[in-house]
């Protein structure tokens, strides 16, 4: 279950690429894990290390400057790809706890709710804008999940949106199960109640050999 | 109101609505696989709950089996923790599973169409983002992910927002050995990778309505490389006659109340898309991908791009960086670049229908020397029909590998991959960075030019090739479970 998401404050770093599949965000060879933990090590694997796993020099996240960002500034079509959810787990377990990006893939985004990473989509040439601030080093922002705005070190204000639901899940950070459950069970039920057999998987069939 | 299908299934399943734009849906079937599932399994644990329906719940292996001799140990020790896992989940939670042994076993987008757990009409989900597939047979399908998949299995719900809808006409008829694949390359070439985000994509249009089943299975397929969120084609009469006598679909008067169900289900004249596009395909010519995505796609006898060409700095950047990443130099012709190694597989090409069209190009013919080919089933039913008709033999004698099925080479978590900078002709929905393995170069094509290129050992024109007749097996492809299908002696055999 995430924790409640109000108030993001920290360095921003960026991403200087468009498509960002989740493939790289987390190779498939690290999907073969029982456990969500510490997946944050093969964040961008292929960027960061060599084919025998060494580390790989200038990847921006490794600098210096970068290394406690927790805000990715990235570009378009940010998480396309692949559904796995790991993508998400590794960018949480390496520190970020927001990407902003012009557009992200859908699955990705919706990964990203449920876990508690913020993503902020922004036109195009803000994002550029943010993403050429962050590149200088050293960019700081204040991100306010209930006022849907970020603050600039120099006191300037952009404003996002996020979708109603979208906003209430991060502030709340609740237990969907449950609450889908206990609002809903009603109706869950009635549906069952209703539902055609022809809807249903003939329950009789087993391998022929 | 006129009404597409998929706004009258969504209608039908829709239990609840929250806030502008949350609704809640129940979920017909949830298919699940090795991979995505483990956490969701250990979630439900740590939380006492249960699956809510079991037995609308089906689970596969297919992401990281070996696709080599069954009897076997599977030697990949994180794969074969995932493969118990997953056997071990199941039978805790009742769940039927078609394990790493069962005759049922594929890969999951193939499989749950063939069994007829994918019907018109209904919701499915599953753990992979290639679930837009089941779309074809005019299921509501979503790849999801596993905190979702958790949310599924306690509740059979899911909570989403309304998609926008756009149509994809493709009109014409496809000829000199374009297909599907051809089609759905050009889309995403022309839309880009993010050009349908945020959709659902209803295919349309005479070339849609010609069609096979399977066809539109691999049109289906790829719309999420274009950022679909699904995509949905109609149910008609060959929808029936694919899934007539599949072992989970309707029988006897479920199937006659089924049918009439799945009659309703078209999209009314005067239904409103967002947003349209429209490809005639008849003029199309053989696609393949070039770069590390799937819309950086050419015909087969164009030139990959100059960087120079882009005013952008950002798309000059990328450019650059795939043809260095891919080993190409800017502006050279694709056709004749050689190649390693060819792959027929993956939940985009390898149904039957796939493999009578590669049987078709390579029967009499010869793999060239040197270069690794491989045919990786989508299912293993898939892999007996082709025995049954002999197509086995075809590809054997033309020096392909005849492997038992999983994802493989598609997604690299077993042992089927590229090394290192060689260069593959595959037939599956992902040229990614690594995506084949650690510097792996994927060109992305249909089954016909992934065949040729294994001919020639260079990435080839399909079209040059004449295809050979199989047999008369080939008009019985409708369902693998037709009597007529499953007990006749096949030729020679």
């Amino acid at each position: 279950m995430p924790e409640p998401v109000r108030r993001i404050v920290g360095k921003a770093a960026p991403l200087e690429m468009d498509d960002v599949d989740t493939d790289q965000i987390i190779p498939a060879q690290f999907l073969k894990v029982l456990s969500r933990k510490g997946l944050g090590k093969y964040l961008f694997y292929r960027w960061r290390f060599d084919e025998e796993g060494r580390p790989k020099e200038g990847f921006v996240l490794d600098r210096k400057e970068f290394r406690d960002a927790v805000i990715l500034v990235a570009g378009r079509n940010f998480g396309i790809g692949s559904s796995r959810e790991n993508a998400v787990w590794a960018l949480m377990d390496f520190g970020i706890r927001c990407v902003i990006a012009s557009s992200f893939g859908d699955i990705f985004y919706g990964n990203s709710v449920k876990n508690g990473l913020l993503c902020v989509r922004l036109e195009e040439e803000v994002v550029k804008r943010l993403r050429s601030e962050a590149a200088k080093g050293g960019l700081l922002l204040e991100i306010d999940v209930e006022a849907e705005t970020i603050r600039l070190p120099g006191g300037e204000t952009i404003n996002f949106k996020l979708e109603p639901n979208v906003k209430r899940r991060l502030l709340e950070g609740l237990d969907e199960i449950e609450a889908t459950l206990s609002e809903y069970g009603e109706r869950i039920r009635a549906y069952e109640a209703r539902m055609e057999r022809f809807k249903m998987p003939r329950q009789t069939a087993t391998p022929l050999e | 109101m006129a009404k597409t299908v998929l706004e009258k299934i969504w209608d039908d399943h829709v239990l609840a609505v929250r806030g502008e734009d949350e609704y809640l849906l129940y979920v017909d079937r949830h298919l699940t696989h090795e991979v995505t599932s483990p956490i969701a399994f250990e979630n439900l644990r740590a939380t006492g709950r249960r699956v809510r329906r079991p037995d609308l719940t089906f689970a596969l292996m297919d992401h990281n089996v070996p696709t080599t001799d069954r009897t076997l140990p599977v030697r990949d020790e994180y794969s074969r923790e995932q493969m118990r896992a997953l056997a071990r989940n199941a039978r805790e939670f009742s769940i039927t599973l078609f394990d790493y042994f069962s005759p049922w076993q594929g890969i999951v987008h193939v499989v749950g169409p063939e069994l007829g757990l994918t019907v018109p009409g209904i919701t499915l989900v599953c753990g992979d983002s290639h679930t837009s597939t089941h779309g074809a047979l005019g299921a509501l399908a979503f790849g999801i992910g596993t905190s979702e998949g958790e949310h599924v299995f306690a509740t059979q719900t899911i909570w989403m927002r309304r998609p926008r809808q756009m149509e994809v006409r493709l009109e014409g008829s496809f000829k000199n050995h374009t297909t599907a694949k051809d089609a759905i390359l050009y889309v995403i070439r022309e839309l880009g990778t993010g050009g349908m985000i945020g959709h659902a994509v209803e295919f349309r249009g005479e070339a849609v309505k010609k069609m096979g089943v399977e066809e539109r299975m691999t049109i289906c397929n790829m719309a999420i490389e274009g950022g679909a969120r699904t995509a949905i084609v109609e149910p008609d009469e060959k929808v029936y006659s694919y899934l007539d006598g599949a072992p989970y679909a309707p029988a006897d008067e479920d199937w006659e109340d089924a049918k009439r169900y799945w009659d309703t289900l078209k999209t009314d004249n005067g239904a409103r898309f967002d947003k349209s596009y429209r490809l005639d395909v008849s003029s199309l010519e053989p696609q393949i991908t070039w770069g590390t995505n799937p819309a950086m796609c050419i015909g087969v006898s164009e030139r990959v791009p100059e960087p120079r060409e882009f005013e952008d700095p950002a798309k000059r950047r990328m450019v650059e960086r795939a043809l260095d990443y891919m080993g190409l130099k800017p502006g050279q012709r694709i056709e004749g670049t050689p190649i390693d190694a060819v792959f027929i597989g993956s939940c985009t090409n390898a149904r039957l229908s796939d493999l009578v069209m590669v049987a078709r190009l390579v029967k009499g013919r010869k793999v060239a020397s040197g270069v690794r080919a491989m045919i990786v089933p989508g299912s293993m039913l898939v892999k007996r029909r082709a025995e049954r008709m002999g197509l086995h033999r075809i590809f054997l004698d033309a020096g392909f590998e005849w492997r038992n099925s999983g994802c493989s080479m598609c997604i690299a978590m077993n042992e089927d991959r590229l090394g290192p900078g060689e260069r593959g002709v595959l037939t599956s929905n992902r040229n990614f960075e690594n995506r084949a393995g650690p510097g792996s170069r994927v060109h992305l094509s249909s089954p016909l030019t992934a065949a040729a290129s294994a001919l020639e050992g260079r990435i080839a024109d399909p079209r040059k090739y004449s295809l050979a007749s199989i047999d008369e097996l080939e008009l019985e492809w409708a369902s693998p479970w037709i009597e007529r299908n499953i007990i006749k002696p096949l030729e020679g055999g």
